[in-house]
């Protein structure tokens, strides 16, 4: 046995210690660049980096990245890849252009039709590859090739402009007319409320049922950290014009792809297929519809980040959404999802979508060079994936040389001379097993 | 120089709450064949790692003397360099590449740094027809059968200048006429100063072709006899690998047994990909509620292919038969449809197949019975945590919290979540596939404890075990199993090891046309 029985109630300085960096890494760098960036600005402008205005601008030219990389995760951590996001939202804006400005629908069906359009292709690639079992990344790179070409036949490789309300979404302060300034605070605040009542709900009803959770400081001190920060942000766009509308968008999806995430038996399966697809299967999860489903999902979020894009631009163009497919994958990435699917978390993505565009606007900001703000969010992707590595082998350290076998890392070198368990024969039997159907 | 080529002594290894070897002695006569037997477990394989250097030397105890000189190998590099080689029942060749190409992989016959393909084919077609092996050099592994790629690989060890060859069950996978070429083989190396380790389930072939015969049971050497001057039967030696004390290593249990409620009749299963290939044929078994069912057969029998089939289809193909459960017939189509039926499968692997090491024990408990801590597709996190947290408790899984990770427990605690997560999908059918597989014998225990409460509450059990004492210790009923068909069943009051092996390797009529080739 290797789990050492650690007290009921650790000190706050073991809570500090096995603070998962993994879930909690990701805001203390969002948080530490910004603050880097804001020392910089001060020394070398004479200027502020913090300011409601470049925190509104990072929202706005980073909405639809977030809106993908939120798909993405989904991707990710059911153990695929998509790379033909930025062609199917080039697409689905084209279309969706079309039909406000050639066909003059009304912008909300002009979304529904984007929306539709990403769902369908999603049906198309996601039938592919979960039922016909073709890597993801061949099909989504056929897909890439496929829908940037359908987007120049639709578009006749011109630009079809937009105009009212549609473009409103990508940029606007008001929805119907109705200012979203005092409600930015409004929400802030009883957002902050909920989420402490939430904890303590959780809390005391895991304490009646005789649960140990971590040390009471430590969940105190983690609880009113957050709800401060969610009140700050309130009042930092507050201060400025109010969360953009496409501000409020972002927040929905979060809370309901969050919600979709941890607290549904849809969610959970997305996990468990990603994370071992054949003990999934063999526990009753229906691992391909599942993988279908998250591509129809993604396509469906691809459509509505191309709606934004195209709003945004006021135009939908030919070349919209180009490399955005690895501004998403990347997002995924920096914010914890493993190269291996089954673990990552969507305000994971945010929260990495959101690094990389502080990183990008604190950067422009000091007048770096757009080839050096390349090359350094390049490094920056993979020091956040080495970073990863790195925790994941300090946390599973001792116990590689201990459990044969026994750790995810041997699990996924397919179980080494040292993975083949205790009884001889183990490893010979392992190969001979029967592998579940339709897992290949 | 002496008369053995290899003597091992005192040779053990721990694996962490098991011990695997236990102060294990063996000599082997210079251009022999020596065979070694015993059960799944007994410490064959790892025995035989310890000689090829798969387990370095310093990660077990004891003293391997090769030629009269110790070997010290720290990895397989070192022991071929040495002259042993090991060719496991898996074979490990590149189907892709051609038979030359693969006896020189890792040896490529170079001429200044560039692969010379005229040497490489040229010495291979040397070694091929050494072996017997009428091929050319250039066609590719994928196209030549099973025992031809057995060749191949002696072909390999003999381009290695092998003086001592283990081969691992290597007339497993192989019809009757290549296993005969396949010994013949054998005894033409031994005349040509080759020495050969084999180990094999089929006592026939042992008796047949070995000069000496090691028996390993526990991880212990029970004794090393001499074919003909030991006048060794088949009898005598099932006596000596399956022979101990069976008193107190299962918890005593008066059995309740009731009717008669699951059936499975016709059972036919094909290959998932190789269609013509019959895995499980006309398989039929019953089972009673709160009656533990045995199922025994060697490796490869389809025991675990029958189970999984059963279990939703979730695996081979070509499916055909019937199953019913309290008398209604079942169309068990997916895995989800098996678990709503009623039946429950622990797999035999644990590790890949029956558990998310990443996640923690609430995740892992509560998978295959997600709709019951759910609603309308909402989880309730609060459920799912009570419910782990009970199991926890009901399973005895030694774990700090039910945060703690899956992989990071012990195999018997590792298992036990198994049992609990299927226990939570309220089944009336547990399929057990290798329940105690390497774990220690205190947590064998507990698994045992637990399988006797689960009948006691009237459900029924399939036990499938390699382990022959584990059944006849557990079963109230033991079904046999060989190449695909029921060969028998026995009651517990006539259960005999000797007779589950007599049933476990009868030839069936229509063995050998499962063979692939």
């Amino acid at each position: 046995m290797t789990i050492k029985t650690t007290a009921a109630r650790p000190s706050l300085w073991t809570a500090v210690r096995n603070i998962n960096l993994r879930a909690y890494g990701m805001i203390i760098a969002l948080v530490s660049i910004m603050v880097l960036f804001q020392i910089l600005d001060v020394v070398l402008q004479d200027s502020n980096f913090i300011t409601p205005r470049n925190l509104t601008n990072v929202i706005l030219q980073n909405s639809y990245i977030l809106i993908l990389a939120i798909g993405m995760m989904l991707v990710i951590v059911n153990g695929h890849i998509d790379l033909s996001v930025g062609s199917v939202l080039a697409f689905c804006g084209a279309v969706s252009a079309i039909a406000l400005s050639d066909w003059g629908l009304p912008w909300y069906l002009a979304v529904l039709v984007a929306v539709g359009a990403g769902a369908l292709i999603g049906v198309w690639q996601g039938f592919w590859i979960a039922f016909v079992r073709i890597p993801a990344f061949i099909v989504t790179l056929a897909g890439m090739l496929l829908f940037r070409g359908l987007t120049l036949k639709v578009l006749d490789a011109e630009t079809i402009g937009t105009d009212g309300t549609y473009n409103m979404l990508a940029s606007g302060y008001t929805i119907a007319g109705f200012d979203l300034r005092v409600p930015t605070l409004v929400i802030g605040i009883l957002g902050a409320a909920l989420y402490i009542a939430l904890a303590v709900r959780a809390r005391s009803r895991q304490a009646k049922a005789g649960i140990a959770g971590s040390s009471q400081l430590a969940w105190a001190a983690k609880t009113l950290i957050l709800a401060a920060v969610i009140v700050v942000a309130a009042y930092t766009f507050y201060s400025y014009k109010g969360l953009p509308l496409i501000g409020w968008i972002l927040l929905l999806l979060v809370v309901v792809y969050t919600f979709v995430a941890n607290r549904t038996v849809f969610g959970r399966h997305i996990y468990a297929g990603g994370g071992n697809e054949k003990a999934a299967m063999l526990s009753g999860v229906k691992t391909k519809q599942t993988s279908f489903w998250v591509f129809v999902n993604m396509g469906a979020l691809s459509g509505l980040a191309g709606v934004i894009v195209t709003a945004r631009l006021q135009a939908a163009t030919p070349d919209a959404g180009n490399m955005f497919e690895l501004h998403a994958i990347a997002s995924s990435f920096i914010g914890g999802a493993s190269m291996t699917g089954g673990v990552g978390t969507i305000i994971g993505a945010v929260i990495g979508g959101l690094v990389m565009g502080v990183m990008n606007q604190g950067m422009r900001v000091l007048g770096v060079a757009t080839d050096t703000v390349q090359v350094i969010l390049g490094l920056v992707v993979l020091a956040a994936v080495f970073f990863d590595v790195w925790n994941k082998k300090r946390a599973s350290g001792p116990i590689v040389g201990t459990t044969p076998g026994g750790s995810g890392e041997a699990k996924r070198k397919g179980g080494g001379p040292d993975g083949s368990g205790p009884s001889g024969d183990d490893s010979k039997d392992k190969d001979k097993e029967p592998e579940p159907a339709g897992v290949k | 120089m002496s008369e053995d080529i290899l003597r091992m002594r005192g040779i053990t290894k721990r694996f962490p709450g098991v011990l695997a070897l236990d102060g294990v002695d063996m000599r082997v006569k210079r251009a022999s064949i020596h065979a070694l037997v015993g059960e799944n477990g007994a410490g064959k394989s790892t025995l035989m790692k310890i000689l090829s250097g798969v387990y370095a030397h310093g990660d077990f105890e004891g003293e391997i003397e090769l030629e009269g000189r110790p070997a010290r190998f720290r990895n397989i590099r070192d022991s071929e360099e040495s002259g042993v080689v090991i060719i496991h029942q898996e074979l490990a060749l590149v189907s892709e590449l051609s038979i030359a190409e693969n006896i020189y992989l890792g040896n490529e016959q170079t001429k200044r740094g560039v692969i010379s393909w005229d040497r490489t084919n040229a010495e291979a077609a040397r070694l091929m027809e050494q072996v017997g092996l009428h091929e050319h050099p250039q066609t590719l592994v994928e196209k030549i059968g099973v025992g031809k790629q057995q060749l191949v690989e002696i072909a390999k060890a003999l381009s290695k200048q092998v003086k001592l060859l283990i081969l691992d069950e290597p007339t497993a996978a192989l019809n009757d006429s290549d296993s005969e070429n396949l010994l013949e083989l054998l005894k033409q190396l031994r005349e040509n100063g080759v020495t050969c380790i084999i180990i094999s389930h089929k006592l026939g072939e042992v008796l047949a072709v070995a000069d000496e015969i090691t028996v390993l049971r526990d991880g212990q050497t029970i004794e090393t006899l001499h074919t003909v001057d030991d006048a060794v039967t088949e009898d005598r030696l099932i006596k000596s690998m399956v022979g101990r004390d069976l008193a107190h290593l299962y918890p005593p249990h008066t059995p309740d047994i009731g009717e008669t409620f699951f059936e499975v009749s016709d059972w036919t299963v094909h290959h998932p990909e190789h269609r013509e290939r019959v895995v499980v044929n006309n398989a039929a078994l019953t089972v009673a509620r709160g009656e533990i069912v045995g199922l025994a057969g060697l490796m490869g029998a389809g025991r675990t292919e029958f189970a999984m089939s059963v279990f939703g289809r979730s695996w081979g193909g070509n499916i055909s038969g019937e199953v019913t459960l309290d008398g209604r017939r079942l169309r068990l189509n997916s895995v989800a449809d098996a678990i709503r039926a009623g039946i429950a499968y622990a797999t035999e692997d644990r590790k890949q197949y029956g558990l998310h090491l990443d996640y923690d024990l609430r995740e892992n408990f509560t998978l295959p019975g997600l709709d019951k801590v759910s609603k309308n597709g909402v989880i309730d996190l609060h459920k799912v945590t009570s419910v782990a947290e009970r199991l926890r408790g009901d399973f005895g899984v030694k774990a700090p919290s039910v945060y703690q990770l899956a992989g990071n427990l012990s195999g018997g605690n590792q298992q036990k979540i198994v049992l609990g997560k299927w226990v939570f999908t309220e089944p009336e059918l547990l399929i057990l596939d290798e329940p105690t597989r390497g774990i220690d014998v205190g947590a064998k225990y507990e698994i045992y404890e637990l399988i006797q409460e689960l009948v006691d509450q009237g459900k029924g059990v399939l036990m499938i075990s390699s382990e022959l004492p584990e059944l006849l210790g557990m079963c109230d009923r033991i079904y046999a199993m060989s190449a695909g068909h029921i060969t028998g069943q026995v009651d517990r009051e006539n259960a005999t090891q000797e007779e589950l092996m007599r049933l476990m390797t009868l030839e069936t009529a229509s063995g050998g046309e499962e063979q692939r080739q």
